[in-house]
């Protein structure tokens, strides 16, 4: 298990237990966590999982690959730590991930 | 298919009309083909497939029965070929606005083209709704669609004389920048970072307008709009080195598609979260000689899958059959060895 923190915008935490193989993705949508939409179903192809990963973990999470870069023209407010979460999977590393979710996200 | 969106043209008296081209409206074609009901159908996309084509063209799908693995896009291309011999006409790149009963018991539908239909039964196959552009999230943006801020272009004339800003990577902000530009007073193009996702031959001439000076393109996102009664007067951009006011009267934002349940909601019909609950016998909606399969519809252990909305079409064209062909007997035959259906299928 991997220990997985989501902050809203408010600042409002919840910490969650991400089992790795699932994507940080599946694993908000379990634990109904707001602000994730993911409307595609996972299909990295709706920019509706918007996420902000901490600055401490964006190393271990890595960058977006090309597709995911190019479907975060569809995202709002998009910094260099944005990702979608549909692309990044739970491991055992990522125990601890802490992500924020965007104030809106389209 | 000419006459769409012809003013007074008379309207298409059709079997069945479906809405919606993904893969369950495309199946109901082929089982109410093979009952000898003859379908109209109508999507807002100008391709069919849905979702399927629209969101995941290229991903994989591993539970149609049969299959063990085909593309979104390779299901569609299969669908539209099994359903050929049942020649239905397709409205594609329209939204079916209105949906009303007749004195006689039939359906009147029209589309936002214009495009009308007057139908024995009606198929809602219309997935999770229309796809629609999205809407930045920008405060009181609503205020100025239709007259400051558009999400496609349908008149150029709009544009003449104007300060338009397109905000976009892909191929709509491109041509929509190449097009627009020589009618504008001025374009600016917005876009998150210096890579574009059009065609290559698109950004070369961006790239050249850009250096002729005619275009100006900024790296940065919207963060506000200013204006006033639905006039737009300026567009607060972050970029690199700061956040800037660009004056501009036009913006076109081009941010991909998102579903959104649309005029489905104003038909009269029963409607649970969204939804439209049938009965498990015939697929049949609170209006009797409508119908809802796939994604659209709900039921006790409803699930969505492509196969359930496959299932449901079967069913649901029996139920329409009767309406189509009120006292007429319906023996129930394989393709397998019907030559009546192969027949129909044209392989016999």
């Amino acid at each position: 298990m991997a220990k997985i923190t989501f902050i809203q915008p408010d600042g409002t935490a919840q910490a969650v237990d991400g089992e790795p193989g699932m994507t940080v993705m599946e694993t908000a949508k379990k634990h109904l966590i707001e602000g994730v939409e993911a409307e595609c179903g996972g299909a990295c192809a709706c920019a509706t999982c918007h996420v902000y990963v901490d600055e401490a973990w964006r190393e271990r999470t890595g960058v977006p690959a090309e597709m995911e870069e190019d479907m975060l023209d569809f995202a709002f407010e998009v910094r260099p730590e944005s990702r979608l979460c549909c692309q990044i999977r739970v491991t055992e590393e990522l125990d601890g991930l802490v992500v924020r979710i965007p104030e809106k996200q389209f | 298919m000419s006459a769409d969106g012809t003013e007074g043209a008379a309207p298409i008296e059709a079997d069945a009309v479906i809405v919606g081209a993904g893969p369950i409206g495309l199946f109901s074609v082929f089982e109410l083909g093979l009952l000898d009901i003859k379908a109209h159908v109508i999507d807002i996309l100008d391709k069919p497939g849905g979702q399927c084509a629209e969101l995941y063209p290229e991903k994989p799908i591993y539970d149609i029965p049969g299959i063990p693995v085909v593309s979104g896009q390779g299901l569609t291309d299969s669908l539209m070929a099994q359903i050929k011999p049942f020649g239905a006409t397709f409205h594609l790149g329209q939204r079916v606005d209105a949906l009303q009963k007749t004195d006689d018991g039939r359906f009147r539908i029209e589309t936002d083209l214009g495009t009308r239909f007057i139908a024995k039964v009606v198929v809602v196959a219309a997935g999770g709704g229309s796809f629609t552009p999205k809407r930045p999230p920008l405060g009181g943006i609503e205020a100025y669609e239709g007259k400051s801020v558009f999400y496609s272009v349908r008149r150029m004339e709009d544009f003449r004389g104007k300060d338009v800003l397109v905000v976009g990577g892909g191929d709509s902000a491109l041509d929509w920048t190449l097009n627009l530009q020589p009618v504008a007073r001025s374009l600016t193009l917005l876009h998150r970072r210096d890579e574009f996702r059009g065609a290559p031959h698109s950004v070369e001439r961006m790239r050249a307008l850009v250096g002729e000076g005619k275009v100006t393109l900024l790296i940065g996102q919207m963060s506000a709009l200013q204006g006033e009664d639905g006039v737009l007067s300026a567009i607060a951009v972050k970029l690199k080195d700061g956040e800037r006011r660009i004056g501009v009267d036009r913006l076109l934002p081009f941010f991909g598609l998102t579903m959104k349940l649309g005029p489905v909601a104003d038909w009269g019909l029963n409607l649970h979260e969204n939804l439209i609950p049938v009965d498990t016998e015939k697929f049949q909606t609170s209006e009797p000689g409508i119908f809802a399969v796939g994604d659209i519809n709900s039921y006790p252990g409803k699930l969505k899958l492509i196969l359930s909305g496959f299932h449901e079409a079967a069913l649901m064209s029996q139920a329409a059959y009767r309406i189509v062909y009120p006292g007429k007997k319906l023996l129930f035959q394989y393709t397998t060895s019907s030559s009546s259906l192969q027949k129909k299928l044209g392989v016999s």
